[in-house]
């Protein structure tokens, strides 16, 4: 199984869209807890909320300069979480959905295969 | 970079789709077949992809970005039940270093207007992968693969 105890709660921390706006908005640098509630139309407890369980998880870690609470990204659990995921099951996944696309085409040409075939070839009168 | 530690993992995927299990069967027996979607990464080039497959056969997959890391895949075929199971190993080598070995189970079962695949890899990460990802785009992959999780899940 997983080797990183703490990647529930990453996952949990994750499972919600205005915490991953959050994580999105740090992945690009850090901000104050007023920037990150800025974008979600939120008032700034329930970002603290937010905050709160992303801190939890280690995703995220703040620190309090001055009246400014600044947030970032923790690489460490980062670096857990996304090597967890880059590995393996991710190229699967895409790969996954390659191979639907290919069965997809591949009813694509069975049908045109098909329809030729009762057509009498049109385009090759004998 | 530090050397990271061995690391073990084991995950699963689930999928349904819309092609009888023969057919899905045949999109991984067939190396034409399977070439069209196994290592189909956009701009990536194949070097070799060789498939022998039977019980004892083995199959090479080279390639990767043009110029760029090259990418290897050896695997070893333990045990296929056409239509039914496909158990094979595979080691991974990016750009020279051993990156893992894993042990692979392909599950198909009917369903009424498919195929219910089930695949479930067990594997041995090794410490050739730390250092090669990017941080941006790591972080990028992992937000994106996140919401596809999610929205299978949902």
């Amino acid at each position: 199984m997983l080797n990183y105890p703490a990647l529930d709660l990453v996952f949990q921390a994750l499972a919600d869209p205005s915490r991953r706006t959050m994580v999105e908005r740090l992945s690009r640098g850090p901000a104050s807890v007023s920037d990150l509630a800025q974008p979600l139309e939120m008032s700034l407890p329930a970002v603290m909320q937010h905050l709160q369980v992303l801190e939890t998880s280690g995703l995220v870690q703040s620190e309090k300069r001055g009246r400014v609470r600044m947030c970032r990204i923790d690489p460490k659990t980062f670096t857990a979480a996304e090597g967890w995921f880059a590995k393996r099951r991710a190229s699967w996944e895409r790969r996954f959905e390659r191979l639907e696309a290919f069965l997809a085409e591949e009813d694509a040409e069975g049908a045109k295969d098909a329809r030729s075939v009762k057509s009498s070839k049109p385009r090759r009168p004998s | 970079m530090t050397m990271a530690p061995v690391q073990h993992d084991t995950f699963v995927i689930e999928r349904r789709l819309a092609a009888s299990p023969a057919r899905v069967f045949a999109a991984f027996a067939d190396q034409k077949k399977k070439a069209r979607w196994f290592g189909c990464v956009d701009g990536w080039e194949v070097a070799e992809h060789t498939l022998d497959f039977r019980v004892g056969g083995r199959e090479v997959w080279r390639g990767g970005p043009p110029g760029d890391t090259p990418h290897q895949n050896d695997s070893y075929y333990h045990d296929i039940v056409p239509s039914e199971r496909i158990v094979w190993s595979y080691a991974m080598q990016v750009g020279g270093r051993r990156i893992s070995v894993s042990l692979a189970t392909l599950e198909l079962s009917a369903e009424r207007s498919g195929t219910h695949m089930r695949f479930i890899e067990q594997g041995v990460y090794l410490d050739g992968y730390d250092g090669l990802a990017d941080r941006e785009r790591g972080t990028k992959d992992l937000l994106d693969n996140l919401e596809r999780a999610l929205r299978e899940e949902g």
